[in-house]
């Protein structure tokens, strides 16, 4: 009687231990089921990172629909390769559509938001997204400010 | 006493703890299918000498054969099937598996051990559980046993596996006299009956004399006197006298060594 | 003065001397098997000794831990009126710290004490040697099932700590200071990374189940076996274990920090 007890015990602390895992994957790091659905690559090039990382997070009118998988960098063009995994479902991105890397609030994550252009034609599998924005970079803004304001003084 | 009729020869035995020597150049031998009992001053390393019997401490020099076998010159898994086959050992404390009941106790060197059916178990246990009077506590944990019980389940589980040498280390110490009365018996008819080589380590001169047909006294790391207790009773050597019959001083100083008496008054200071 | 320094010498080598036999301990009782080796049925009891019965005591102090950090991460947050990251710095400080480190602090008074106390009395009543009579070897039969038990439980508890912080953390945030309950989750589930935050966390307690458990039962089999000696076993496991964990932490950090 005891031993079975113990050993029930035991069983539901592993099952606890199992389940807070899954918890923790599902509510608390926001990890979604289509995370490990099927996805094809589209590939950007970007001037300036401005602190995108690998795995930040692709979303097309503010909902997630894919991750950065790679990042690196092009010598020849001396700029910055983005390689984005997007869920398949979102099969219907058209070839125009554009890539920008944006900030959640002020000081918040770097992510890519994509918006979709006019062409009836979509992006496959290595294709690559030509119209892109870089980061936008807060010393650069604040020197072009500086630089008007003293332009505009004279 | 020839070689053959040793089940244990001790050669040249050396032990150190640290700096001090407990063993110097010992040598000793028990004889096959007898009662030996160790007696000595506390300290003198009897302890340590069974458990250099049994393979769990080892000399720094000298040989210990068992039943022909020297000691040193087995392997670690050697000398764990020699302690398996042919070793019984009953601890001062007892030593009952403190999770395990009585039953389970005297079950585990045979579940470990052999591949025996469990009905067969069964049998075994219950056999060696009676030998002691003690079958009627199968179900009961160690800790609810009294101090003399719970060293006759011992006794028992040491004699589960059916060894030819039994080790008792202080038998006798803290039992009440029913108890011991019953311990000294045990000792004695397991001897009888088994056909056992039996070695006994203890302080207590008078029960150690009534059952034993060897006593070794050990004194300062060497065997001061071997013989039948009659023997050493009607023994001249005065520290063998001194030690079997209890006189409180004599060549085994009552002092502890220490400067002269005057001499430590008259200083003063600390 | 060379009498100071020899002094230290002799020190410095019982130190080593003492992680040598720690260590040979380690890999002769890591692995399972031999005669009279421990079985399955007893790696369960000692879960439960070790994990099932720490608990209540864990999901306590995780509970309140959270709660803690809501209260204080809200006061430092609405001064920069960034309450909404409540979630965030909650979350992200239990899974990467407080959850392993705390666990494993109270684990180390709560389990690892006490398997020291237990091997040291198994040693001082000559259970041990007992053991050793009939051929079995006590590190198979007592040390192995506790080992593991160790390195299984520990990581259950830490993620069962953090998780029970992060909703003591909610509950403060949302039902006490009001914050927006979506705020507090959806801030929470963009800035947590499954594999950086969680499972890095959850592999830093492994680590300290590990050596949390290994010197307990290290302490225990190598304790002096009288009644002193082996309170002073359990008092060095605690200081020890909590010790090694909070230097080790450092390390870990740092390299999960520098990329790994």
């Amino acid at each position: 009687m005891k031993t079975r007890f113990i050993e029930m015990s035991v069983g539901a602390f592993m099952v606890l231990g199992i389940v807070a895992m899954v918890t923790m994957a599902l509510r608390v790091s926001g990890l979604s089921g289509d995370t490990f659905a099927e996805t094809y690559t589209v590939k950007a090039y970007f001037e300036n990172l401005g602190g995108l990382t690998e795995r930040a997070k692709v979303s097309l009118a503010g909902v997630n629909i894919g991750r950065v998988k790679r990042i690196y960098l092009d010598k020849d063009r001396y700029s910055a390769v983005v390689e984005m995994e997007i869920n398949k479902n979102i099969d219907n991105l058209s070839t125009d559509s554009s890539a920008a890397i944006m900030t959640a609030g002020i000081l918040g994550e770097k992510y890519i938001a994509i918006s979709v252009g006019g062409e009836e034609e979509f992006l496959q599998n290595d294709d690559w997204i030509d119209d892109t924005q870089s980061a936008v970079i807060l010393e650069e803004l604040i020197g072009r400010f500086l630089y008007n304001m003293s332009n505009s003084n004279d | 006493m020839s070689d053959s009729q040793s089940f244990i020869t001790i050669e040249n035995l050396s032990f150190y703890r640290g700096e001090r020597a407990i063993f110097k150049d010992l040598d000793v031998s028990f004889p096959r299918g007898k009662i030996t009992a160790i007696v000595g001053p506390s300290g003198t390393g009897k302890t340590t000498l069974l458990k250099m019997i049994g393979g769990q401490l080892t000399p720094e020099s000298g040989k210990v054969i068992v039943d022909g076998k020297n000691l040193s010159e087995l392997s670690r898994t050697e000398i764990l099937e020699l302690r398996r086959e042919s070793m019984g050992m009953l601890f001062q404390a007892g030593a009952l598996f403190t999770d395990l009941s009585v039953y389970e106790n005297l079950a585990f060197p045979l579940r470990t051990h052999t591949n025996l059916p469990e009905s067969l178990i069964r049998h075994i246990v219950l056999m060696k559980l009676e030998a002691v009077g003690l079958r009627g506590t199968r179900d009961l944990m160690p800790a609810e046993l009294s101090g003399g019980m719970a060293r006759r389940v011992a006794l028992a589980r040491s004699i589960v596996m059916d060894p030819e040498l039994i080790m008792y280390d202080e038998p006798f110490t803290g039992l009440d006299p029913v108890s011991l009365g019953m311990i000294v018996k045990l000792i004695e008819g397991l001897n009888q009956a088994l056909g056992l080589t039996s070695l006994l380590v203890s302080h207590d001169i008078e029960e150690s004399c009534s059952i034993a047909d060897y006593l070794c006294v050990l004194s300062g790391g060497k065997v001061l006197a071997f013989g039948t207790p009659e023997e050493l009773l009607n023994s001249e050597d005065p520290e063998v006298r001194q030690f079997l019959r209890g006189e409180p001083d004599g060549p085994l100083a009552f002092h502890y060594p220490a400067a002269d008496y005057r001499q430590d008054l008259l200083q003063g200071g600390k | 003065m060379l009498k100071q320094l020899q002094e230290l010498g002799h020190k410095g080598t019982l130190v080593i001397e003492a992680m040598g036999r720690a260590a040979i301990l380690l890999l002769n009782s890591i692995m399972w098997g031999g005669p009279g080796s421990a079985g399955f049925k007893d790696l369960v009891k000692q879960i439960y000794s070790v994990g099932v019965q720490s608990l209540i005591i864990i999901v306590v102090a995780g509970f309140f831990v959270g709660m803690v950090l809501g209260l204080q991460g809200y006061s430092i947050l609405v001064d920069f009126g960034s309450e909404a990251a409540l979630g965030v710095m909650v979350s992200l400080t239990l899974l990467r710290e407080l959850g392993p480190v705390v666990t494993a602090l109270l684990f180390a008074g709560r389990a690892g004490s006490a398997l020291t106390a237990e091997i040291g009395l198994m040693k001082a009543t000559e259970q041990l040697s007992a053991m050793e009579m009939m051929g079995v070897d006590p590190l198979k039969r007592v040390v192995t099932p506790r080992l593991w038990a160790g390195i299984i439980s520990m990581p259950i508890l830490a993620i069962l700590f953090s998780l029970v912080g992060i909703w003591g953390g909610a509950f403060v945030a949302i039902d006490l200071v009001g914050i927006d309950d979506g705020a507090y989750w959806g801030n929470m589930q963009a800035a947590v990374e499954y594999y950086d935050d969680v499972i890095k966390g959850v592999f830093k307690s492994l680590v300290f189940g590990v050596v949390v458990t290994w010197i307990a039962v290290y302490q225990g089999y190598s304790a002096v076996p009288t009644s002193e000696g082996i309170s002073k076993a359990t008092t060095q496991t605690v200081v020890i274990s909590s010790l090694a964990v909070l230097g080790l932490d450092f390390v870990l950090t740092a390299m999960m920090l520098g990329g790994l």
